[in-house]
């Protein structure tokens, strides 16, 4: 007899393939009591199928899992709920319009009313230090706030085992920090933690253990405490990590693209207003624009691009050219290239072929218009070249969009603009969601193009990723953006504090925001 | 044993061509089922219904007269269906198209130019497009969904007709009937070959598939239709600006209802009646999805639908069926093109329920 | 004009109002949970045809139960030809406008494929539910005089807004329509319940058609509904996804409705009838400018209205 408390959670031998991928393969995995395990790997390693299984989500093909010692089988959400299993989604699933205590309410198995819910929530509230107001609608939340409510959700089920799903890509590096209390409260009082992350210091951290998958396999476990982020990351991707090449001392040119008092409406309720931006991108420079998602990023993005047209024309400046007021196809005519956020549905459309997503934007610049009709000789043409020179794993051009993986889409569309010549290039989120090989790629296609005197400007969420690859750095924060800094000589707690520091403080992020707009670059 | 969906990496083109013509051979074969059940000879009212025409030289006529305003109006309607805007009123465009056509007409009763019938044929096509600017005015600038819109317009133009052939227009000389006068010798259109008995309208019909493709398949036009409905965000990305071709793709699909409104009324009728409206504008939508939004995919597909039509009539006085049988296959095909679109995406797979292995290391 | 002349035009603006009513209740709740059925005039149609012939058929049998039996079949006959609607948007992930307006066209077909052996023949209606002496009255009859069906149309109208806005039922239904993949990821059973909704936006529907077939004429009339249907379909958008609204919004039809039949009747309008008769149809459009135009924030317009959602595949 083993005198140990049992296990909280036992997976023994688990696989689940979906057409074309074995999404895991053969996995175990053991999680005690009051434990934080971090569960490593990259975007596509498996992590998220393999904790669906856990909450019931997907069903697994093989193997076991073992709950406090018992053989279970997880039919849906609810029975993990009644065994104590509590997620909180990367991707929240919350309803928009529906106000906080709804939210929470949906959450919940039990019938309480509506009185005896609230009395439960604020008790989490206060036994975590927690701020929410239960009457506001979710739409108006800050993201970190919407965060809280998943998290609260899961606290009052009175959870033995959380699950949480890439938590942190969306807060502040504060509000990391006060997201790891509450986890370190929570597993204290024997509530065992799976902690999904690609993002290793975290996982150094906060993690007890750790349990490292690649390509739906588990090739480590081991304690984060004794591994440096190195060697984990080495684990991870399979290889040694390479070298970004990024020319050490480099000068810049004229102004290719600036913003100049740039202010816009909020585009709908859920939108973000843009106030009073002002930015320069000179010829060779890479300029980063740091951020909390949700403050203005997508705004200040098709503004640049002109999707969205400015108020005046000399909102925007090209290459010395008032350009507020003309579209996206003449802006791209005169030199400016963009890359959206989001691949599916707006940087490129799933089911086109990569032929005709190379014609998407690639039509005039490339010369594939003729007569008003497009050769179709010459998109497919455009397409090979793009999955030749950026290595793309792909049938060929006729293949479709929506069939390639994260990072090989992301690579196709950057690659895509990047041939085209810009003069200047707006790109968002270049990596998110992209295994590490393309990731590298990608940064070094983004670092060759300012190389060769292009203006570049990156916005994205990933500090980590902006301090490697940028120049200069600016803030973004509801809709205002600081004054641009060198990277290199400034803190991270600075861009931190920029970025809003803790949510729900806002007198704190005003003045600090203020006190750093008058900071000169 | 269970059957599980599974995602095509392409969409099958196989399929896409296959499950138009199952569609048709299982409305067949399930319709006759049907009408046997309820006491009709169902395998000869099927016969009637869908070989006959094809079969019997003497109707190929009819079923190219119904045939052309099916495939005139279904283009157009595919055009806007590939941009996701659904243009449900496209029987009120063709009425109106025909009103303002024949408007032209009993305007200059003695005319006699060569000009009369173009001028009939581009104030049908204004008039299909005034009609259904409504719906695009609306949509653009109050964001009022066109599927309504549409739709209550039809209505609307049901009873302008209504007003018109039983009031200001109505014959003098007609027995008190709601009818308007007949046109002029020169409001008529001619045979397209003279000698012959092929109607016009299948001519423009021709005519008119072959530019669509070409407008579809080729052009940048058709290529930001297909884009603003795949992923409006995209659209925006690649220059296409979702308004404009809310505008167009109604424009474009008002037009041609009232093009084909103005040529059944010039070329068949001769004027305009209470029964001038026959549903062409609702089979049309279902010719536009049984094609597939091709161009000829609409084109094969508004034959069938003719065929169904003209064989309706032939199985009314042969085998009695009531005069509802027409629709009732009409609505069964579109059933069945819509519910097989799924084999286009997905794949089938029947998966065996094997005992699951006990899992080795459990016991280690 | 007297005062019998003001309650015969409120008796009429009920009789018109009811079915539409009902038909817009049940399609509320549809919509609400994330599935626009453009079906509903064949529904109504199938409703009418089936309800009309069970009455008919088993008429001599059940005495005066027939009506009752015939509307439960309309409403069982509107709730089955819905699901054929489900199956292919729910299972099959068809197109939603198609599939609706396929549904439409069918139960047009069908209806009077059913209904032609129906054509002129007379059923027997609903007793009042009150005493005569009530429901007789020159005067109380405006509240008293009615066939059951309009308090029913009422009642479901309190029920599917108490249902939605005060139960939890009611409020894993919103958030079904509100964010498919969010209900589906917490553990509720999407798909199930849009089948669910759709089956009680079918049953509506059918009572409806049998008002018309039953209750307004009582005979059988090859689309007799005319068009009442997508009047009901813009009636709930008029309303905001709201109960409240829906029930003002469907008396507000009901009186134009009225109108027309007024203007037809006697006579007393400059403008010719065909004007009256389009009114309705000007207003909703007119009413979905408005009311799209202003409904910019806080709309309660289900999120995922008209979306397919196939989770697993």
């Amino acid at each position: 007899m083993n005198v140990e408390a049992p296990l909280r959670l036992k997976l023994i031998g688990v696989s689940k393939s979906f057409p074309g991928v074995r999404a895991n393969d053969n996995v175990n995995l053991s999680v005690k009591a009051g434990e934080i395990h971090a569960l490593l790997g990259e975007n596509g390693a498996g992590k998220s199928t393999l904790v669906k299984m856990i909450y019931g989500i997907l069903a697994p093909d093989e193997g076991e899992i073992v709950f406090n010692g018992s053989a279970v089988r997880i039919s849906n959400p609810r029975a993990a709920r009644r065994l104590g299993i509590g997620m909180v989604f990367q991707h929240f699933s919350l309803f928009e319009a529906m106000s906080v205590l709804e939210n929470i309410a949906l959450g919940l198995d039990s019938r309480l009313s509506a009185r005896e819910l609230l009395v439960e929530f604020n008790r989490v509230l206060e036994a975590y230090q927690l701020k929410l107001d239960p009457r506001r609608v979710v739409s108006t939340l800050s993201v970190g706030e919407r965060q809280r409510i998943e998290i609260v959700r899961a606290l009052l089920l009175n959870p033995r085992l959380l699950i949480m799903d890439e938590p942190t890509s969306v807060l502040t590096p504060q509000e990391v920090e006060q997201l790891f209390e509450t986890l370190r409260k929570l597993a204290a009082s024997g509530c065992s933690i799976l902690y999904i992350s690609h993002k290793l210091h975290e996982i150094v951290a906060l993690g007890d253990t750790a349990t490292i998958l690649r390509g739906g396999k588990v090739v480590a476990h081991c304690d984060p405490k004794r591994e440096t982020s190195r060697s984990m990351a080495e684990m991870m991707i399979g290889a040694n990590l390479k070298e970004i090449a990024k020319p050490v001392m480099r000068g810049f040119g004229p102004p290719k693209l600036s913003a100049q008092g740039l202010n816009l409406p909020k585009p709908s309720e859920f939108g973000v207003a843009l106030q009073d931006v002002a930015l320069n991108v000179r010829a060779g420079e890479i300029f980063g624009v740091a951020g909390v998602a949700g403050n203005g990023q997508n705004e200040l993005m098709s503004a640049m691009s002109g999707e969205t047209l400015a108020p005046t024309p000399g909102a925007i400046t090209l290459l010395g050219r008032e350009v507020g007021r003309l579209g996206v196809t003449e802006r791209r005519n005169l030199g400016l290239c963009a890359v959206p956020e989001e691949r599916n549905g707006h940087a490129a459309v799933s089911e086109f072929s990569l032929a005709d997503n190379g014609a998407l934007t690639g039509r005039d610049r490339m010369e594939m218009v003729r007569f008003g009709l497009i050769d179709p000789g010459k998109a497919t043409n455009y397409a090979a070249e793009v999955i030749g020179a950026y290595t793309v794993k792909a049938t060929g051009p006729g293949a479709l969009a929506g069939s390639l993986s994260g990072g090989n889409l992301q690579k196709f569309i950057m690659g895509r603009e990047i041939l085209q010549r810009p003069e200047a290039l707006v790109v968002c989120q270049p990596t998110w969601g992209v295994d590490a090989g393309a990731a590298a790629a990608i940064h070094q296609a983004i670092i060759d193009l300012a190389a060769r005197g292009s203006a570049v400007m990156v916005i994205s969420q990933d500090l980590d990723e902006l301090l490697t690859l940028c120049d200069t750095i600016a803030v973004i924060n509801l809709g205002r953006l600081s004054a641009p800094m060198k990277v290199g000589e400034v803190s991270i707690e600075e861009i931190g504090l920029l970025m809003g520091g803790v949510h729900g403080d806002p007198a704190a992020t005003v003045e600090m925001t203020e006190a750093l707009h008058a900071h000169p670059a | 044993m269970r059957i599980r969906l599974e995602k095509r990496l392409t969409p099958s083109r196989f399929m896409q061509v296959a499950t138009p013509v199952a569609s048709v051979l299982l409305t067949m074969l399930l319709g006759a089922i049907i009408f046997q059940l309820i006491g009709f000879d169902g395998r000869r009212a099927i016969y009637e219904t869908f070989i006959t025409p094809i079969v019997a030289s003497y109707k190929w006529q009819d079923v190219a007269t119904k045939a052309a305003p099916l495939i005139i109006i279904a283009l157009g309607l595919s055009l806007g269906n590939q941009a996701k805007i659904w243009n449900i009123g496209a029987e009120g465009q063709y009425i109106i198209g025909a009103l303002a056509g024949a408007g032209v007409a009993f305007a200059l009763p003695d005319a006699q130019g060569f000009w009369m019938i173009p001028l009939m044929i581009a104030a049908g096509i204004v008039g299909g497009m005034a009609w259904a600017s409504i719906p695009a005015f609306l949509k653009t600038r109050y964001r009022v969904s066109e599927v309504l819109s549409t739709l209550m317009l039809v209505y609307v133009a049901l009873q302008v007709l209504n007003y018109l052939v039983s009031g200001p227009w109505k014959d003098p000389n007609g027995h008190n009937f709601p009818q308007t006068p007949p046109f002029s010798p020169a409001q008529l259109l001619p045979h397209a070959i003279p000698g012959t008995a092929i109607p016009p309208g299948l001519v423009v019909a021709i005519v008119l598939t072959l530019v669509f493709w070409l407008l579809t398949t080729r052009s940048v036009y058709g290529f930001s239709v297909r884009t603003v409905g795949a992923a409006p965000n995209a659209a925006r990305y690649g220059g296409f600006d979702a308004s404009r071709t809310v505008w167009s793709t109604l424009m474009i699909s008002g037009g041609m209802a009232g093009l084909a409104g103005i040529l059944e009324a010039s070329s068949q009728l001769g004027q305009i009646n209470l029964g001038f409206p026959s549903g062409y504008g609702f089979t049309a939508i279902i010719v536009s999805f049984l094609g597939r939004l091709h161009p000829i995919g609409v084109f094969l597909a508004a034959l069938i639908l003719a065929v169904t039509y003209v064989g309706g009539q032939v199985a009314q006085t042969v085998v009695h069926v009531p005069n509802a049988t027409a629709g009732i296959f009409q609505a069964m095909m579109l059933f069945f093109i819509l519910a097989s679109d799924i084999l286009v995406r997905y794949r089938l797979r029947i998966i065996r329920d094997t005992p699951r292995a006990a899992p080795a290391e459990a016991l280690a | 004009m007297n005062i019998g002349f003001f309650i015969d035009a409120l008796i009429t603006v009920v009789g018109v109002t009811t079915p539409i009513l009902l038909a817009a209740t049940g399609e509320l709740v549809v919509e609400k949970s994330g599935v626009l059925n453009l079906g509903i005039e064949g529904m109504m149609l199938i409703g009418a045809v089936t309800g009309f012939a069970v009455t008919l058929n088993y008429g001599p049998n059940l005495g005066d139960m027939a009506p009752w039996f015939g509307v439960l079949a309309a409403a069982l006959a509107g709730a089955a030809s819905s699901m054929l609607f489900a199956v292919l948007v729910l299972t099959l992930g068809s197109n939603q406008v198609a599939t609706g307006l396929a549904l439409a066209i069918f139960g047009i077909g069908l209806s009077s494929l059913i209904g032609a052996s129906y054509v002129g023949m007379i059923v027997p209606s609903f007793d009042s539910v009150f005493p005569d002496q009530l429901a007789g009255d020159p005067l109380w009859r405006v509240v008293f005089g009615y066939s059951p069906l309009v308090y029913f149309a009422l009642l479901m109208v309190f029920a599917v807004g108490w249902f939605l806005n005060r139960t939890r039922g009611g409020l894993i239904l919103r958030a079904v329509g509100e964010n498919d993949l969010s209900a589906h990821s917490i553990g509720y059973p999407v798909i199930a319940i849009r089948y669910a909704a759709i089956a009680f936006g079918g049953a509506l529907a059918g009572i409806g058609g049998a008002y018309f077939s039953m209750v307004i004429t009582p005979m059988w009339a090859e689309q007799m509904t005319a068009g009442r249907g997508w009047i009901a379909l813009a009636l709930v958008v008029f309303s905001g996804w709201r109960a409240g609204r829906l029930l003002a919004g469907a008396y507000f039809f009901g009186v134009l409705m009225t109108l027309e039949l007024y203007a037809k009747a006697s006579g007393f309008s400059f403008l010719p009838s065909q004007f009256w008769a389009a009114m309705p149809y000007i207003a909703a459009v007119v009413a979905l400018a408005v009311i799209s135009a202003r409904e910019v924030a806080g709309s309660e317009a289900p999120a995922c209205l008209g979306r397919p959602f196939l989770p697993n595949a």
